[in-house]
């Protein structure tokens, strides 16, 4: 039986512009990247991150990511866990609420911390007071950072824990098994891969926030850059050379990123062909 | 915990971790979400009304309303047309390089919002490998609202993709077969068949792209040009009044921001509870 746009001129011409328009809106701008990156040979890009003060922002930006990931991690199953195993009321309100980092703009987002926290703020005031500076220093990068990322893990869970039910939980509970045994026996192998996916994301978004972190960060080079604030100085000095350099290393964390995507996907579709 | 546990869990109360998981989630968001929230109504608190009023009706401020909101329009509806088209081309047909076309259109959500900014600005500067076939026919989009407008419907594709297509995968071969075989064009069919099932998503995903349009920022400063009342966005006038320590203003204008978008989102997931209850009530 025939098939809506099934006729193959039809086809051809949806396919071809898919293809064109993507290609020029999406693929070129990451062949551009890379292209110039390198546009003065590898020893230059080499050079551009080598550099201390790239190094210096590769190394704030991992340390950040790696500090947001367990945050997010810890908050994620524990919303997930929460929204999916029991009903309660204010349950939706909480499933809202964890969006709100998505629909704030990240300059918005990196203001309210600094307005708190910050020197004027009621909280920064009294940090300030006990000598504890946290606006223009590492842990306000790490406090935005975990602002923007909080959903990504909640929202990779909870579709799924929804879809596969309490089933499997409630059947060893019944049995017998504690709380902790439950979750590492029965609910971790279920999510595992949706679990990885959120930590990739999480990472992914953590090493590249920029807004949020342009606000709370002051931008010391050798201090309080991190990579993609780096990125825009170089930019803004002229130095195209060296901002792609850092923009392709971050580029090469997003292709990470898609093809781990891809995999888990992969195995996921394989899994259920096989089932 | 387990009086409580018991009292709201209803059938589900042989699970533990009620307690636990409630605390862990409703201190975080205390925290994390709720409570740097305070610290802006704090700030505005110090401000009279009418100096809250003035300051987010300035002439420089009102500009860069009009010059977000109508760039963010803008994408957005092409990202609707161009969105939906991807969603058809991955659902529908089988073609070489598929995949790599599917996993290519999470690229904008991956990439950092700055890399995305530098690369569009490069690419589309006079010298740049666009730039340089489009200005010769007098078309300039770095350093203009095009190209903010640019910006904004890159990093804002993926969700009007991926919100249109797992609809698309989950409409029956019959739904479009029974129009077919009455004898409907295709044009016909899409638009009186297809369409209904799918513009609820259509509009969740486009609405999404029109909302993360208006807080981009670190995709577009780089392009846009950044010229007072031309192309100048809301997110830079925030970031300009704080780089004078003006506090208030940069606070003022933020609630502004937050209140459009946080109103937005509230509706947007209301509007999507409603259509997702009404497609399972038809399921079951």
């Amino acid at each position: 039986m025939r098939r809506i746009g099934d006729a193959p001129a039809v086809k051809r011409l949806l396919i071809g512009a898919a293809l064109v328009l993507s290609a020029l809106f999406l693929l070129l701008p990451l062949v551009a990247i890379f292209a110039q990156a390198f546009s003065q040979g590898v020893m230059v890009f080499w050079a551009n991150v080598s550099n201390y003060f790239t190094l210096h922002a590769i190394a704030l930006t991992l340390g950040v990511a790696l500090l947001t990931i367990p945050i997010c991690l810890v908050f994620g199953v524990a919303l997930a866990w929460l929204v999916t195993r029991f009903s309660f009321p204010g349950r939706r309100i909480l499933q809202t609420l964890i969006d709100i980092p998505f629909a704030v703009s990240p300059v918005v987002a990196g203001l309210i911390y600094l307005l708190l926290y910050g020197r004027n703020g009621w909280i920064g005031n009294w940090l300030d007071g006990h000598d504890i500076q946290l606006m223009f220093a590492w842990p306000g990068i790490l406090m935005v950072t975990v602002f923007v990322t909080c959903p990504f893990v909640a929202r990779e869970l909870i579709p799924l824990m929804q879809a596969q039910g309490s089933r499997e939980e409630e059947a060893a509970a019944t049995l017998g098994a504690r709380g902790w045994t439950t979750f590492y026996r029965v609910t971790l192998p279920n999510i595992r891969w949706a679990l990885l996916y959120g930590v990739i994301l999480t990472n992914a978004r953590a090493v590249g926030e920029f807004g949020a972190v342009s606000v709370v960060s002051g931008a010391i080079r050798g201090q309080t850059n991190t990579l993609p604030l780096h990125l825009e100085q170089l930019y803004q000095d002229y130095n195209a050379v060296g901002a792609f350099a850092c923009a392709a290393l971050l580029a090469l964390i997003a292709l990470l990123t898609l093809a781990a995507k891809a995999s888990l996907e992969w195995r996921a579709s394989r899994r259920e062909a096989l089932s | 915990m387990n009086q409580r546990a018991s009292r709201f869990a209803g059938s589900t109360r042989v699970l533990p971790g009620f307690g636990l998981s409630m605390g862990i989630s409703v201190l975080f968001i205390s925290l994390v979400l709720l409570l740097p929230i305070t610290g802006l109504f704090g700030q505005l608190a110090g401000l009279s009304l009418a100096e809250y009023w003035a300051i987010i009706t300035e002439g420089r401020v009102v500009a860069s309303y009009m010059v977000t909101i109508g760039a963010a329009a803008v994408a957005a509806l092409v990202n609707a047309v161009f969105g939906l088209l991807l969603a058809w081309v991955l659902v529908r047909y089988e073609f070489p390089g598929k995949r790599l076309l599917d996993a290519l259109m999470d690229l904008p959500f991956a990439l950092p919002t700055a890399v995305a900014g530098i690369t569009l600005a490069t690419l589309y500067a006079g010298s740049g490998w666009m730039g340089k076939l489009l200005e010769p026919t007098g078309f300039q989009v770095a350093y203009t609202w095009v190209g903010i407008a640019l910006a904004m419907a890159f990093t804002s594709i993926p969700f009007v993709v991926r919100t249109v297509q797992p609809v698309l995968e989950d409409l029956p071969a019959e739904v479009d077969e029974a129009a077919m075989s009455l004898g409907a064009t295709d044009g016909v069919a899409f638009r009186r068949v297809i369409m209904p099932h799918l513009w609820p998503a259509l509009v969740t995903g486009t609405g999404l792209a029109f909302v993360r349009s208006l807080g981009e920022f670190g995709a577009i400063i780089f392009i846009a040009g950044n010229m007072p009342y031309e192309t100048e966005i809301t997110a830079l006038m925030i970031f300009v009044k704080l780089q004078e320590y003006d506090y208030a203003g940069a606070s003022a204008i933020a609630s502004v921001v937050l209140f459009v978008s946080l109103a937005l989102l509230l509706a947007i997931n209301v509007w999507q509870g409603r259509f997702v209850r009404r497609l399972h009530g038809g399921k079951g």
